[in-house]
Parts: structure tokens; C-alpha cells; sequence
């Protein structure tokens, strides 16, 4: 398994001014540029301690929010191509249905690409609903138009013979031909997050990566939509480098310091999604049937399809004067959102999921969230990348006789 | 009101059409000057009493949107045009002459783009709270943000009589429960399609203004005087961009006098057709 580090960068001084919103709306006087410059200085200093430590390294992209820095996932990984050696560096990623631009996006990452030597990994993402906003980008067949820009993008890269023409329905180009090409060839390897089982099988089809974001244990059903595919398109079972999950990980001495840990990141869970209702389920975002589904669950006018996750643990906890109990903290480890303890549990915790999953390849380990230190970050990262990350690396695939078992199972969904 | 839901709907047919492979429902009812009533971009509400009083002024068309009722949005429909275009073509399909076209909201500015178009086969048009065009500067709104509003903002803005806003298939009602699958779908759908056919440019075509002097025929403006979702000088300025056309407010109404208003609505359009106003009030349910 790989080690994805990342962190969201969370302008955490900001957090609690608003109890109704983090997002969209939070004004920008809110931000400190001497302060912020720090955020980004020491966040740096911990991408490079654990590129030094043997993690791959993550980088997203969210815009007009305290919660996350990385406005610009090309930023990022362009520095991070220069100032470390080793890592993998892994864009999840370029919200490509919010790009007026895709052939931009392919320019880019195909730079980044060649200032890293090959270490760049492409994550291509719809992007969250309050992304819309900053960008006044439709919600509406925000699908189609990710799917042409993931066609253009991937044509961008491929094509060597001279321009090329593109008149799509959302995109036009008459003179494709960009430079400089991608260091890997034929591309980098995509990544496509991904919630539900249809767009799983639209991603099976092109055996890209698929990633879930905090996503539980609900997760198997994605990977299993993606396995069943590449089973019904004659190709051989997926190898668990296919898939990759997201979830906050808090390593201590002992269990009960990784537990008081995942106290200060718990919040992450709780206040970072804060934002108005209708910036959460913009028009089109989710599709009719589940925009109807939710108002008659009783939403009583609200037409979110999106569960608030998080403690629900009150007022002080989103504003930041009280930190989450130990008891939301644990639920969250119940819900395979959270893997706190010693190095020894967490590996546990770890190599279960990652079997209750079928197996995943990728851990997206957000080793920084919420309240953390920078201190307490660097610390995380060490006691992971010496006693935890060592054995991942080397965990085998899942048992290929349980496996035989499961493909027989998902053979026979098969139609 | 003097109609209940019931009674509205009954005095109504509905049935599909079908225009040049473009499905759509179709509430029928009345005799007389035909009437095409476009409904607002939250959707056509069947109960709403203004569907039966029209039905009682004249021969009353009320179709819904493409995109705005039960069926699917048609995949290829994603301009304002492509709706002006659509009920050109039901006019001709219909073989429709002389009508009068009776717009709210959104549905004022598909006539506003029908009827830049043109005006064929029109008499009279009738926009109530239209959107549709550019008046302010670029850093101004004329037209308040409804993607990026509550909906307890949006009922503030839209409405003289937040109660109203509970009733019927109203899309700012806290609480659906009694509503059919089909008045839900309806909502969610039409709530979709207006950011298809308004995210960008927001709710107007910044060249429409420009042609609304194209508009040869008699038309009134009407505006509620307590709207402060688009505010009535945005409608004066509507007006002032067609040749033949009224400005005429309604008091004790916002962004919907058919809705909060609809008898007095019905009343001041009656009069602007020259329906004689008896056979209005005759034709309605005391």
C-alpha cells in the first residue's frame, strides 16, 4: 500500500467567526497574509519531512473557504515537483467540470510532470457543490461536461501528429497541439474520485484509479461496482493499486495520545463542511430523483441530498471553544472516517479496512486537520512514517484464495 | 380567492403534446380569446387559481416548460431561444391566431424572446415580473441571486404575503408533505432548469434589450409593488424599451401578483384585452 500525505492547509483562525458558514461567504478580511504566508511556510516543511520519510504526497484545490488554502492544485505541485525528490505527487485534484479550460489543466500537469521527472499522478474531480460559486461555473450537467473535459484533456496528451479540432458541446478548440507533452508516457496515471456506483463503472471503463473521500464503509459498494465492470469488459480482476481512500489518521505513543489527537481533528468533520444550505445543493447538482427523494424524507424545504457529517455535538464545537468528546471521535473510527491510536492499532485498523475493502492500494492520509500544530502534524507524520508506513508498504495483496471467493461473487452480479 | 384548488383544476383538461418531437403537458380550458399563459421559472402550479380564472377570460393554453414539469429536459434544450422557439412553433402547430400571451417571471422572459421573434400570431402581451434584461451597471443586480439565497431570503424578496408562499406547489414551501411525485418532480426539475436556461449570464440575455423595440404589438408591464426580487424600476425600464407598451403595478403583491393577487391580476389583463369584464365575472365561481 501507498501513503498519500496531505493536508486540506485549514486557515483554522478564521474558523468559529461564522457559525453559519466557512464557505463562499466568509468574508476575506477574515484573512491574515502575514499569517497566512507562515500557514504555508510550515506546511511545506512538513510535505518535505514526509517526502524525507518515504509518504507519496496529495494536493486538492478549494476556493473561498477557510478551510483549505490550496486554491490552485498547479501551485502546489509545482513547487512540491522542485523542492522534493522522491514522492509521488498526486493532484486530487483539478475540478475539471469548473475549468473553462481543460487543454490549460493538460498544459499544466503535463509541465508539472516534466519539472518532477514523472512523479505526477492526475486526479480528475467534479468538485465539491460550494466549488461552483468561486467560479460561477454551472451545476447543471456539471457530468457532461467533466466526461468531455476528461476526453479533451486525455486527447490533449495523446495527440503528437500536429493540432487537432475540437468542437464539443462545451469546449471548443481548432488548434490542439500542446507542449510540452507529459514526462510519463502515454500519460501519468488518472485519478477520478468518485461517490457513486454509475460513475465507478463510467471510471472502470477507462481504468483509471478510483478514489472515495471519507466515504466509510459504504466505499465497497464503489469498489465493487468498478471490479464488477472490469469483469464484465473481459479484463482481468482489478488489482488493488486501483483503488484509493481518503481518511484522517492520528498516530500517538499509545492509544490514548492518538485518541486525544484525534480530538483536535475530529472538527475537520464537524465545522469544515459549514455552509449555507444552498451553496451545499446548488440546481442540478444532485440529479431530480434525489433532489425529489429528500423532500420526501421530510426535508421540509431543503433540497439537500447531502448528510452533514460530523458529531453533531453543538454550538461550542463549531466554534471552536470546545473540542469534539472522545465518544464522536471513537464513532468516527466506527465509521472507517478516522484511524487513531498507538502505530500498532492503527496498522490494525488500517489492514482491516483496507480487507473489508476488498483491498486498496492507496491510503489518502489526511495527517493534518482541524486544530493540529504544526508540531503535532510533524510529530503524526514521524510516528507513522517510522513504525506504521514501513509494514504497509510491504502488506501483500488480499489473500488470493478469498479473492477467488469474491470475484466468483461479484461473476455471478454479472449480467 | 374565490376558487379552491379543486375547483381550478377540475374546470381544466390536460394532455401531452407534442411539437416537432418536444413532449410537453398541456392544461387546457375556456373558450374565447386564446390565451397563452407561460408560467414562472418555480414551475407551473396546476392548483393555482389563476390557471381557472384565465380559463374563465378566454380560451386558456397553459403549457409547461420543456424541462420544467415531469418528463425530461429535452437533451439539446439549453438556451432561452430554444424555448422562444418551441412555442413559436406550438402556435403554428395549434394554428393559433390573435393571441394573447399572459407571462410571469421567467415565462416573461421566454415571451419577451418569442415575441422579439415574432408577433405573428399575437394580439397582446401581458409581462408580469419579467426578467430577462440587463438595466444596471456591471458590478449592480438587477435581478436578486436565487442561487445563492434561503429560501426564507427568497420568500422575504418575493412575496407581500409569506403565507402565500406556503401554499399549492409553491417551491418555497418548508414542508412538502401532501404533494404528488409529479408536483415534486416539478419542482426539483424546474429548480435545474433555471440554472440551465439562467446560471450565466444570470436570469438575461444581455442582447435582448437591444430588440425589444421589435415588439409591434400592444403590451403591458405589470410589476407588484412590494416586489424586491427584481424591483419595479427594472420593470419601468421593461417597458420603456417596447414601443406600445403600459407599466402598471399592483399593490399588495411581490414578484407574483398572479399568484398573491389573482383575481385583481386577472381583472387588469381582462381589461387590457377588452374581455368585457362581465363575462368574466360571470364566468367564475362566486
Amino acid at each position: 500500500m501507498r501513503v498519500w500525505q496531505f493536508s486540506e492547509m485549514p486557515y483554522t483562525p478564521a474558523w468559529g467567526l461564522d457559525t453559519d458558514s466557512l464557505r463562499v461567504t466568509l468574508p476575506n478580511s477574515n484573512y491574515d497574509p502575514k499569517l497566512g504566508a507562515e500557514i504555508y511556510r510550515r506546511q511545506f516543511e512538513n510535505y518535505l519531512l514526509a517526502d524525507d520519510l518515504g509518504f507519496d504526497l496529495m494536493s486538492n484545490e478549494h476556493h473561498s473557504t477557510a478551510t483549505c488554502l490550496q486554491a490552485s492544485t498547479s501551485v502546489i505541485l509545482s513547487s512540491l515537483a522542485r523542492s522534493t525528490t522522491n514522492a509521488r505527487l498526486l493532484s486530487l485534484g483539478n475540478p475539471i467540470a469548473n475549468r473553462p479550460d481543460p487543454v490549460r489543466v493538460a498544459e499544466e500537469m503535463a509541465m508539472i510532470d516534466n519539472l518532477s521527472g514523472g512523479r505526477l499522478e492526475v486526479g480528475l474531480i467534479r468538485g465539491t457543490p460550494a466549488e461552483l460559486s468561486s467560479v460561477n461555473a454551472n451545476p447543471a450537467r456539471m457530468v457532461d461536461r467533466f466526461w468531455e473535459a476528461h476526453d479533451l484533456i486525455l486527447k490533449a496528451w495523446t495527440s503528437h501528429d500536429g493540432p487537432f479540432n475540437w468542437e464539443g458541446e462545451f469546449f471548443q478548440h481548432r488548434q490542439v497541439n500542446i507542449w510540452p507533452t507529459p514526462f510519463q508516457q502515454p500519460t501519468p496515471p488518472v485519478w477520478v474520485t468518485v461517490g457513486s456506483a454509475s460513475t465507478a463503472r463510467r471510471v472502470a471503463d477507462e481504468g483509471h484509479v478510483i478514489a472515495t473521500l471519507l466515504g466509510g464503509y459504504s466505499s465497497r459498494s464503489t469498489f465493487d461496482a468498478y471490479r464488477a465492470r472490469t469483469l464484465e469488459l473481459g479484463r482481468p480482476y482489478p488489482k488493488s493499486d486501483r483503488f484509493g481512500y481518503l481518511a484522517l489518521v492520528s498516530v500517538g505513543a499509545t492509544d490514548e495520545a492518538g485518541l486525544e489527537r484525534a480530538r483536535l481533528m475530529q472538527p475537520h468533520l464537524d465545522v469544515s463542511l459549514l455552509m449555507p444550505q444552498q451553496f451545499l445543493n446548488p440546481p442540478g447538482y444532485a440529479p431530480v430523483e434525489a433532489n425529489v427523494a429528500a423532500l420526501k424524507r421530510g426535508a421540509k424545504g431543503s433540497l439537500s441530498t447531502h448528510q452533514q457529517v460530523g458529531s453533531g455535538e453543538g454550538k461550542d464545537v463549531m466554534l471552536g471553544k470546545k473540542l469534539p468528546s472522545l465518544a464522536s471521535v471513537k464513532r468516527s473510527m466506527d465509521q472507517g472516517l478516522l484511524f487513531a491510536g498507538s502505530p500498532d492499532s492503527v496498522l490494525q485498523q488500517i489492514t482491516d479496512f483496507s480487507r473489508a475493502m476488498g483491498g486498496i492500494g492507496h491510503l489518502l492520509m489526511l495527517g493534518h486537520a482541524g486544530y493540529m500544530s504544526f508540531d503535532d502534524v510533524a510529530d503524526n507524520i514521524k510516528l507513522f512514517g517510522n513504525e506504521v508506513l514501513p509494514a504497509l508498504r510491504e502488506l501483500p495483496e488480499v489473500d488470493e484464495a478469498e479473492l477467488a471467493a469474491e470475484r466468483d461473487e461479484l461473476r455471478r452480479t454479472v449480467p | 380567492m374565490s376558487l379552491t384548488h379543486e375547483e381550478s383544476a377540475a374546470s381544466l383538461s390536460v394532455r401531452d403534446i407534442d411539437v416537432h418531437g418536444v413532449t410537453t403537458e398541456l392544461y387546457e380550458g375556456g373558450s374565447g380569446t386564446p390565451i397563452l399563459y407561460l408560467h414562472a421559472g418555480e414551475g407551473l402550479r396546476p392548483s393555482a387559481p389563476i390557471l381557472g380564472l384565465l380559463a374563465s377570460a378566454g380560451h386558456l393554453l397553459a403549457p409547461v416548460h420543456p424541462g420544467f414539469g415531469v418528463k425530461p429536459r429535452p437533451p439539446s434544450f439549453s438556451t432561452i431561444g430554444d424555448l422562444a422557439y418551441f412555442y413559436l412553433d406550438l402556435l403554428e402547430q395549434l394554428e393559433l391566431d390573435k393571441v394573447a400571451v399572459v407571462a410571469a417571471d421567467f415565462g416573461g422572459w421566454i415571451a419577451a424572446e418569442l415575441a422579439v421573434r415574432s408577433t405573428a400570431r399575437l394580439s397582446h402581451l401581458v409581462l408580469a415580473g419579467p426578467t430577462g434584461i440587463k438595466c444596471g451597471d456591471r458590478e449592480d443586480r438587477d435581478i436578486a441571486d436565487m442561487f445563492a439565497l434561503g429560501r426564507a431570503e427568497l420568500i422575504e424578496l418575493m412575496y407581500e404575503n409569506p403565507a402565500v408562499s406556503q401554499v399549492g406547489e409553491s417551491s418555497l414551501r418548508e414542508d412538502f408533505d401532501g404533494l404528488s411525485d409529479d408536483a415534486l418532480t416539478s419542482i426539483a426539475r424546474s429548480r435545474e432548469s433555471m440554472a440551465v436556461f439562467g446560471w450565466s449570464p444570470y436570469m438575461h440575455n444581455p442582447r435582448l434589450r437591444q430588440w425589444l423595440h421589435r415588439i409591434d404589438i400592444p403590451t403591458l408591464v405589470l410589476w407588484g409593488a412590494r416586489d424586491r426580487f427584481t424591483l419595479p424600476e427594472y420593470g419601468a425600464a421593461f417597458a420603456a424599451a417596447i414601443p406600445a407598451a403600459r407599466f402598471e403595478v399592483l399593490e399588495a403583491a411581490g414578484h407574483y401578483p398572479h399568484i398573491e393577487q389573482p383575481e385583481r391580476f386577472v381583472e387588469v389583463v381582462a381589461n387590457f384585452l377588452e374581455i368585457k369584464s362581465s363575462s368574466v365575472v360571470a364566468g367564475r365561481p362566486s
